[in-house]
């Protein structure tokens, strides 16, 4: 066996929390080999992260200590002074971090942003630095590379900056890479070319790569070898393949139970839940099949026909119109009570203006939205609030949908004493109903939204958007900020509310994997229309459309034995803006099954 | 950028319109410049003979008309204390004002620059902590006593420098400047100093604040991962996100120097601009104030045109928009 190139001995960290020091990453021993690629993986808060800062001493000095060896080239890092550790960092070793918007400085052109590492760790020339930035934009394929050099970082996509960032840390031929998160904010098709990208530069360069993921498909998709973190130590190290196969540690069992797996609802027709795992025993309980809840009967509780949201893009003086982005072109769907309907699609294509403006919270151009055969873009304030309270939303980020320095139990009871449904002692009484039935206990009514996780801030959210007893939820990327395991739980909630209430669902999202398992219905929206629509098992077993194709290609399979090379497009996603005569051509859809549709160009 | 600088200039032809008609109607309400000028023992007819030669014995609004046509054609129209044209008795003052503001301002950056950037990096270390105590100090005293003390140590205890004047002044382009005799220059230094006080403090507080928030960005740890040396990252690519903010700033107080320098120039009897507007106002001296703001005015436009190009200069985000 090769000698390893990256040595981790008993590396602990600990950061100062008020007076004390808090012991994050536990006892945490591995190592890389040449060429290999080691990911470790994680939930947030398991030190994944902080375990990679360590080993590149990026920690504050002040507030953080790092113990433990790291053993790189005959060196010990940790002992390094920070000069000597100054020409490792970009040189020896390249890092990547998760967010391509903000790694880069905004206000210097990228050439100068690759140049400087090369005059600083290879001593060359400016002259001599501008040639091999060109050289190393084209080894990460970005076309034009030349003139592309005298641009700032907001000129670049998102994937595009990433591809910049990687080209930086590779700019001194490092024999080890690390990379924390790297395509965790980027979207699915672009995260599959970053990480082919990756791949198949780690090849050219015979590197090893450190990759950090809470992401079992990415883990799945590129690792040899994998490194499980829980609440700061790593509970099981060993081969991608056996840990897929046979997980030893409980929680590394019930982080794969967890992982929606697309393809893994193949045959089904209705929505299923995920397994929970016993964390003591690491026993997997079997799931309850779903009931069909669709009241195939009754009218649609919604119905959208031809709805179109534009934004006008001003410019000048004058503020005259210079373009438009046509957010939503003609979008038509209906759905049941006690039905899920997914809008899947990448960020961009409008999925979530299509949301916002079914409820009126962005106006819409045209169209007509009918909520249980109430018209929305007609009604007047009154009845606008009526029909509200038949449709609520919840968003992305719990954190930031909730008050500060509002007790949850005020912020749930709100709505109904706005709506004067219950005064305010009925009003406490089903707060603390509400916070049973989404699985929290009545006693935290009196707590501040800080002094809940994630996962309970979401469920806060679904219990406040369920006060007004709703007919239809659209949730916006609702569990998109989740960990896995959180994430199942509150799915597994969903659909046993929908059970009991009946409740129609919007779901919109950007994770193939979590709309498999959800959903009864599934349109993909590309550039504000809908590409593709109809029941779930027709859209995922037998998809038409281009784009949708393309879209489930690029979805990580969580399961390294179906990995495959792809050849992944290098296309990037297409731009909403038009000019302001754009006339948007009639789309025709044709039929490739029952209540299956597709666009034909 | 041509369109741009369209309507630029239409917006500083407005203000000037709104600024005008304010300062016409408040004139107006205040007094009248005669019953200042006149001496008590005037006869009636002399009375009416100065009201007539000021045009005051016309209505208000023909007036504002009057002075509206001149100014078109360049005439603020002239002093009643001095009898000459307002606008060439400040100018004639104008070289000293500036003089004395860019010299202060000069010194604030280059005070308040480095001592910023040290107490952002090392927040918690003693000499961050005394300059932020210094620079609450300059907030908070009055610059009019800072210049008296300055006069009583300096120049009346210790006789180091001169307590008044501009000293001598050799001309550059036709302008007298005093910046380049030595003498003249011990006269510039304490002036100089007092008003840039506030100066520096301003902008070691903003440059502090810029550092510590610049110092938390992703990028600033990226660059780390780089394998950069500390001084780059702070020189190259901490400083240049943290002067944005600073020169909307600094573009503003610079403007505020040179109008408002009044206090200073006041204490150490510095023959600028600042002198004259407020005799000006004492005897309501119409010509002259209007003509005062209304350079003012376009002194402000200007320097707000330059922080807004700077601006798109040092940040690549910013766009310059008109309608071309």
């Amino acid at each position: 066996m090769a000698h390893p190139i990256l040595s981790i001995s008993n590396l602990n960290t600990s950061f100062r929390v008020g007076g004390e020091w808090r012991n994050v990453v536990r006892d945490v021993s591995f190592d890389i080999r040449p060429k290999e690629t080691v990911t470790v993986v994680g939930e947030s808060g398991s030190g994944k992260s902080v375990t990679a800062m360590s080993i590149m001493r990026l920690l504050p000095p002040a507030s953080s200590r790092v113990t433990g060896r790291v053993d790189f080239e005959g060196k010990n890092l940790l002992d390094l002074p920070l000069d000597a550790m100054q020409s490792i960092r970009g040189n020896r070793i390249g890092m990547i971090f998760q967010e391509p918007m903000t790694s880069l400085n905004p206000v210097l052109k990228i050439g100068r942003q690759i140049t400087e590492v090369l005059v600083q760790h290879r001593g060359m020339s400016h002259t001599e630095a501008e040639a091999e930035a060109v050289r190393l934009l084209e080894k990460v394929r970005i076309p034009s590379a030349k003139s592309r050099l005298n641009e700032y970082p907001m000129n670049f996509s998102g994937g595009m900056r990433q591809r910049v960032v990687i080209a930086i840390a590779l700019a001194c031929d490092p024999k080890l890479l690390i990379a924390d998160e790297p395509t965790t904010a980027l979207d699915v098709t672009i995260q599959a070319q970053i990480l082919e990208l990756i791949k198949a530069l780690q090849e050219e360069e015979g590197m090893s790569v450190l990759f950090i993921t809470h992401d079992m498909g990415v883990v799945a998709e590129i690792s040899d070898r994998t490194v499980v973190m829980y609440r700061g130590e790593a509970v099981e190290t060993g081969t991608t393949r056996q840990i897929f196969a046979g997980a030893k540690h409980p929680y590394t069992r019930a982080l794969l139970s967890a992982v929606p797996q697309l393809g893994s609802m193949t045959g089904l027709d209705r929505p299923l839940r995920f397994p929970q795992v016993d964390m003591t025993t690491g026993g997997i309980q079997p799931v309850r099949p779903t009931a069909d809840t669709v009241r195939r009967d009754a009218a649609p509780i919604l119905n959208v026909d031809g709805l179109v949201t534009r934004f006008d893009i001003r410019r000048g003086f004058l503020r005259r119109t210079v373009g438009r982005i046509h957010a939503v072109e003609g979008v038509s769907l209906q759905l049941r009570q006690g039905e899920t309907l997914s809008l899947v699609g990448e960020s961009g294509c409008g999925k979530s203006t299509a949301g916002r403006s079914i409820i009126r919270l962005t106006d819409a151009k045209s169209g007509t939205i009918e909520i249980d055969g109430k018209n929305v873009l007609e009604a007047g304030r009154s009845q606008l609030a009526d029909i509200r309270r038949e449709a609520q939303m919840i968003f992305q980020d719990p954190f930031e949908s909730l008050n500060p320095r509002i007790r949850i139990g005020d912020a749930i009871a709100e709505p109904i004493v706005i709506h004067g449904l219950a005064d305010a002692a009925e009003a406490k009484e089903r707060v603390a109903e509400l916070l049973e039935r989404v699985g929290l206990s009545a006693s935290m009514a009196d707590r501040f939204p800080h002094e809940f996780s994630g996962g309970q801030r979401q469920r806060v959210c679904i219990a406040r958007a369920l006060a007004l007893e709703p007919k239809l939820i659209i949730a916006d990327e609702s569990v998109s900020a989740l960990d896995v395991s959180v994430k199942a739980q509150v799915i597994n909630l969903m659909l046993d509310l929908q059970e009991k209430y009946g409740l129609g669902y919007l779901f919109i999202s950007h994770d193939m994997a979590v709309v498999e398992r959800i959903s009864h219905r599934v349109a993909v929206m590309y550039l504000g229309e809908i590409v593709e629509m109809g029941p779930r098992r027709a859209v995922f077993e037998n998809p038409q459309h281009d784009y949708t194709k393309r879209l489930m290609a690029a979805v990580p399979i969580a399961d390294p034995s179906r990995r495959q090379m792809r050849r992944i497009s290098n296309d990037e996603i297409g731009s909403p803006f038009r000019p302001v005569d754009y006339v948007p051509p009639k789309r025709s859809y044709r039929q490739a099954g029952e209540g299956h549709f597709f666009q034909v160009a | 950028m041509s369109g741009y600088l369209l309507s630029r200039s239409i917006q500083t032809v407005l203000t000037l319109l709104v600024m005008s008609v304010l300062v016409f109607a408040g004139l107006y309400l205040v007094g009248n410049p005669v019953d200042v000028l006149l001496s008590s023992t005037a006869t009636p007819t002399e009375r009416l003979e100065v009201i007539r030669s000021f045009g005051l014995d016309k209505p208000v609004w023909e007036q504002y008309w009057l002075f509206l046509t001149r100014a078109l054609s360049g005439d603020l129209g002239n002093s009643f204390v001095f009898n000459q044209p307002a606008l060439k008795l400040i100018l004639n003052r104008m070289p000293a004002t500036l003089e004395l503001a860019f010299v202060a301002l000069v010194i604030g950056l280059v005070f308040g620059i480095p001592l910023g950037v040290y107490a952002g990096l090392k927040p918690k270390s003693l000499v961050s902590k005394s300059v932020m105590t210094f620079s609450i100090l300059g907030f908070s005293l009055p610059t009019f006593w800072i210049g008296l003390v300055m006069v009583m140590l300096f120049s009346v205890q210790l006789g180091w420098l001169p307590a008044s004047g501009r000293g001598d002044t050799v001309p550059v382009f036709g302008v007298p400047v005093s910046l380049f005799t030595l003498d003249g220059l011990s006269h510039l230094l304490l002036p100089a100093l007092n008003l840039a006080l506030f100066k520096i403090s301003l902008i070691i507080r903003l440059t502090r604040a810029g550092v510590i928030e610049t110092m938390q960005l992703d990028f600033v740890r990226f660059a780390r991962a780089k394998g950069l040396p500390e001084r780059r990252i702070v020189t190259v690519h901490v400083l240049k996100n943290t002067l944005i903010p600073l020169i909307t700033v600094i573009g503003l107080e610079l403007g505020s120097l040179i109008a408002f320098a009044v206090v200073t120039e006041t204490i150490f009897a510095w023959p600028g601009m600042g002198k004259l507007i407020i005799d000006a106002i004492a005897v309501l001296d119409r010509p002259v104030i209007l003509a005062y703001l209304m350079i003012t005015v376009v002194m402000f436009s200007v320097i707000n045109l330059l922080v807004d190009i700077l601006y798109s200069i040092v940040d690549p985000r910013v766009r310059l928009e008109g309608n071309s």
